[in-house]
């Protein structure tokens, strides 16, 4: 029996975003499902009704009425209680929950006997979990918005330019935190034109920093700063004391910082302080991504967007809603790869399979039990450093027969036993041989000095020609055939005859078929 | 026409064989150098037969020779496929070889050649023929035997006997023994048995080497049957005093050890253990590569319509072919769907692993022949450093060539082999007819890699449904 998955109309302030797009209702459809959606809930994200409709939705007006006709919920932002409230007994939904922060919610949800699958507890630490993972990206759309708003409100070009009027120099940007929101800023940022640093915790991301055209700000104190799940810990006091340091000389310098520091279940680490503020030039701009949790910068209001000594300081909670259609199809689809995990057998039913890593991180509530914290996963340990991969040895000998010179000793060795194979030849061999042997030595150089120079796409014709050459075998058939000024011997002609005719025949196949083949090749090769 | 006529004739055709390699250096100069292989030809067989070796009797024979060989090669060559080449170069192959032989014997019951040569010449006169013969011989077997498996008509698999090296060895002892004989029998009569035997040897010994080898060992083995097609004629060119058949054949035979040796590399195998048959003989069964556990991550599975998708989204994209696109036929696909990119400006090019095909330069010749122009066609050194910056890179019926167990598991049997790297592009789509390992017989750790798809099925048919996809 299909079950019919509901997406309502988002009811958190501020919040554009949608749980599902058209696109993706269109294959949620061909899993097996019916799908429903709330009139108006892709109106802030411009999909509208009729889009839906289009993609083969249900609209169902009234927020009440869909969440009755839903065996499934998709949600962006966390419950209410009264979006709860009109749960249907026993259903089942997946969005965002953060059930550490939300227990209330968690509790009422178990009382519905619901099942609740929270995006927020996905093991992102599972490679197959990426394409799930809403968290990544969202933050990923969020760090991309971050510069865009600071941009905005930035008085100047991101990239330098040489104009009639002058020179511009570049913008210099500064990015605390290079998670997902960090890296995504970052490419945004150096995208623009602008000159930018990056600075984590987590000494492992600077190659990812460096791959997306930031520098890697380092912090000069030892310290890991990787807490498993992707998040970075909070550091020792010494640490601490050489990071403040590190960010009070960045604040001088750069035109913009957008801060990205979070810790889980803990306040925003507080980067910048009142000074560094203070000690930024007039216009500088602060996009500060942690407001929400308390602000990575002490001057931050959250939500809003204020000048203190100069400085604007962007501390937007929403950046995921002013960016609400690209955000909500990315949301969208991982749920929608989500849903594919849950329903293995396309035929539009839910299999939520505790025993499946994945999933069993993700239920937070299965059928009025409450689930969380999951178990956690026995994946095999990051190996800390891939154990010293050796390095595979390069290709002994490069193009063109020169490379690297062999060992010394296997040179000796090679021509000692040249010196003494001709040391034999010349010994015993008669000198009509020894001519021929000169020729044959000194063919085989000029062979090889002449086919390493063919270039490797014509080695199949290469082939065919040298097959075509090697019927000049067909002389030494030739001349035995009838040789002038041998009468006289006793010579079995016609065995001779035979087998040289046979020998010609045979070889005149390479010799025309050769050259022939070989030019038909040849001259398919085009430009 | 005078001895020295000829000889300086000889020397004329020496030259042009000479060009004739020399013009394959690049596509452009390459027609011409065919040209002039042909008249080198023409001179070195015109200057044979109105030379002073060949009485006026012989030439209708001569003539009647070679027009029957002649049509028979020129129809060949119209109606062979570009996918059969291999199966035709070790046809051809074998028939030096035979015609080898057959010079040989014939030599040798010519008591004319050998009546004035006395001791150490009639010796040196006498392993040549015998040398001659026995080159020939393995050729003609061994190239047989390529020939069935490229075509299928023997199966691919490689046949292992049992002590497989020491039949070999008995084999070379035994023809060594018989050479003994050989060079002391007293009459040309007394001598042939020897020669007999061991021309039965060699067949045997040629056949037993190549059934040993399995199919993507192919471009090795026909490079090194090419290399004794040439080293045979060589030592026809010996027993006969010719120097224009040792040039020749040294000119060959040169080229296909050469050969061999870039397709060796290209594996990082030793040419001996290629021969030797088998892949890793050396150290017994591949087994589990180095007792590594599965490779983690899952196997993404995507639908013609999707590749599409992605390819739409594009602007740099390579695509790798391997063996199977010649066997799903599949390059007249992959030109329209090339062609269609390009003409909406995507960067399309062609990355090609030495080893790829059954042949050297195998995959370059099936792309010329679907009409890909060959400045996209890339040798897999001048691209590798291009994937970082790839969006798509697509892999047609290729395996082992792009396997990143190559440079990530030292334990791995095919460790230190270059490969094509695929999985740096944003997105790679591995086109292949099921999860089988490939010739190596071991996991590709791409198939699970984050950003690796799958597109199962015949090459041929889900190229032309992609391609339906992106027009519609």
């Amino acid at each position: 029996m299909a079950l019919t998955i509901g997406i309502p109309r988002e009811t958190a302030a501020g919040e554009k975003r949608v749980a599902s797009v058209p696109e993706v209702v269109e294959k949620l459809i061909k899993l097996g499902f019916k799908a429903a959606v709330e009139s108006g809930a892709g109106d802030a994200a411009n999909f509208s009704d009729e889009s839906y409709r289009a993609a083969g939705a249900e609209i169902i007006v009234g927020a009440s009425q869909l969440w009755a006709a839903s065996d499934i919920v998709f949600k962006v932002a966390v419950p209410t209680s009264a979006e709860v409230g009109m749960m249907r007994e026993g259903g089942i939904l997946i969005g965002f929950i953060w059930p550490a922060q939300n227990p209330e919610l968690m509790n009422q949800l178990a009382a519905k006997k619901a099942t609740v699958l929270a995006i927020d507890c996905l093991p992102r630490q599972l490679s197959r979990a990426q394409k799930m993972d809403a968290l990544t990206s969202q933050a990923g759309v969020a760090g991309y918005r971050a510069v865009i708003e600071a941009a905005n409100v930035f008085g100047r070009f991101f990239n330098g330019q040489i104009t009639a009027a002058g020179k511009v120099p570049p913008a210099k940007v500064f990015i605390a935190g290079a998670g997902v929101a960090g890296l995504a800023a970052i490419g945004t940022a150096a995208g623009l034109g602008a000159i930018v640093r990056a600075n984590d915790t987590r000494a492992e991301v600077a190659d990812q920093v460096k791959s997306l055209g930031g520098e890697f700000v380092k912090v000069e104190y030892e310290e890991e700063g990787s807490g498993g799940g992707g998040y970075a810990k909070v550091m020792s006091e010494g640490f601490q004391q050489a990071q403040r340091e590190m960010y009070a000389k960045q604040a001088r310098e750069v035109d913009i910082i957008i801060t990205t520091a979070l810790i889980p279940g803990k306040p925003a680490p507080r980067l910048i302080t009142a000074e560094m503020v203070q000690s930024m030039k007039p216009g500088s701009v602060i996009v500060d991504m942690a407001a929400e949790r308390g602000g990575n910068c002490e001057l931050t209001e959250p939500g809003k967007a204020v000048v203190k000594h100069g400085v604007t300081i962007v501390g937007y909670a929403d950046l995921n809603s002013r960016l609400a259609k690209q955000s909500s199809t990315l949301y969208a689809t991982n749920l929608f790869r989500l849903t594919e995990e849950l329903c293995k057998s396309r035929d539009g039913t839910i299999n939520v399979n505790m025993e499946d890593d994945a999933i069993r991180g993700l239920t937070v509530i299965k059928d009025g039990e409450i689930t969380w914290p999951a178990p956690p996963l026995k994946l095999p340990a990051p190996a800390a450093k891939p154990a010293a991969v050796k390095a595979a040895p390069p290709p002994a000998h490069g193009h063109g027969g020169g490379g690297a010179p062999a060992s010394a000793g296997k040179t000796a060795a090679i021509f000692g036993a040249a010196a003494l194979l001709f040391l034999l030849i010349g010994a015993y061999a008669p000198a009509a041989f020894l001519g021929h042997f000169t020729v044959f030595v000194l063919a085989c150089f000029v062979g090889y000095m002449v086919v390493w120079n063919v270039t490797p796409a014509l080695h199949t014709p290469l082939m065919s020609v040298t097959n075509a050459i090697s019927s000049i075998i067909a002389i030494g058939a030739l001349v035995q055939i009838a040789p002038a000024g041998v009468m006289g011997f006793n010579r079995p002609d016609v065995w001779i005859r035979g087998m040289a005719v046979v020998a010609i025949a045979l070889t005149a196949i390479n010799m025309f078929g050769g050259f022939a083949v070989t030019k038909r090749m040849l001259s398919m090769f085009r430009k | 026409m005078s001895a020295s006529l000829a000889t300086v004739s000889y020397i004329g055709a020496t030259i042009l064989f000479i060009l004739s390699l020399g013009g394959l250096s690049n596509p452009e100069s390459s027609r011409r150098g065919n040209l002039y292989g042909m008249i080198g030809m023409t001179i070195a067989v015109l200057a044979t037969v109105f030379g002073p070796r060949v009485a006026a009797a012989g030439i209708p024979w001569i003539i009647a020779a070679m027009v029957v060989g002649g049509s028979v090669g020129l129809y060949a060559a119209r109606k062979v496929q570009m996918t059969q080449m291999p199966e035709l170069v070790a046809l051809m192959h074998s028939l030096v070889g035979l015609a080898a032989c057959m010079i040989g014997f014939a030599n040798y019951i010519d008591p004319s050649t050998s009546m004035f040569l006395r001791g150490a010449e009639k010796s040196i006169h006498e392993i040549e023929v015998y040398l001659g013969i026995l080159i020939g011989a393995v050729t003609f077997a061994g190239s047989l035997i390529a020939f069935g498996k490229l075509s299928g008509k023997i199966g691919g698999k490689p046949l292992l006997l049992p002590g497989r090296h020491y039949l070999n060895l008995l084999g070379l002892l035994v023809v060594i023994g018989f050479g003994w004989q050989f060079l002391h029998a007293e009459s040309i009569g007394a001598g042939m048995t020897g020669l007999i035997v061991m021309t039965v040897i060699a067949l045997l010994f040629g056949i037993h080497m190549v059934m040993a080898i399995g199919g993507a060992d192919m471009p090795v083995v026909i490079s090194m049957l090419n290399s004794y097609s040439g080293w045979a004629a060589a030592a026809t060119g010996f027993m006969l005093n010719n120097d224009l058949l040792i040039v020749t054949g040294a000119l060959v035979g040169s080229s296909g050890a050469i050969l061999s040796y870039i397709m060796c590399r290209a594996m990082n195998r030793n040419f001996f253990s290629v021969i030797a048959g088998g892949f890793g003989s050396g150290g017994g069964k591949p087994a589990k590569a180095g007792g590594d556990a599965q490779p983690a991550g899952e196997v993404v599975a995507i639908s013609a319509a999707e590749t599409a998708e992605l390819l739409r989204e594009a602007k740099n994209v390579i695509i790798v072919p391997g063996y199977g696109m010649a066997v799903a036929q599949a390059q007249h696909a992959v030109y329209e769907l090339t062609q269609f990119l390009r003409e909406k400006g995507v960067n399309v090019r062609f990355g090609i692993h030495p080893v790829a095909g059954r042949m050297p330069g195998h995959m370059n010749v099936l792309l010329a022949e679907a009409k890909v122009p060959y400045d996209i066609v890339m040798e897999m050194d001048e691209i590798n450093g291009d994937f970082p910056d790839t969006d798509v890179a697509i892999v047609i019926g290729a395996n082992d060539i792009v396997n990143p167990a190559a440079q990530e598991e030292p334990g791995s049997p095919i460790a230190g082999m270059p490969v094509l790297e695929v999985w740096k592009a944003k997105t790679s789509i591995m086109m292949k007819r099921s999860m089988a390992t490939g010739y190596a017989g071991i996991e590709n750790p791409l198939f699970y890699k984050e950003n690796n798809r799958m597109l199962f099925g015949d090459a041929k048919k889900m190229l032309e449904e992609v391609l339906v996809a992106l027009k519609s």
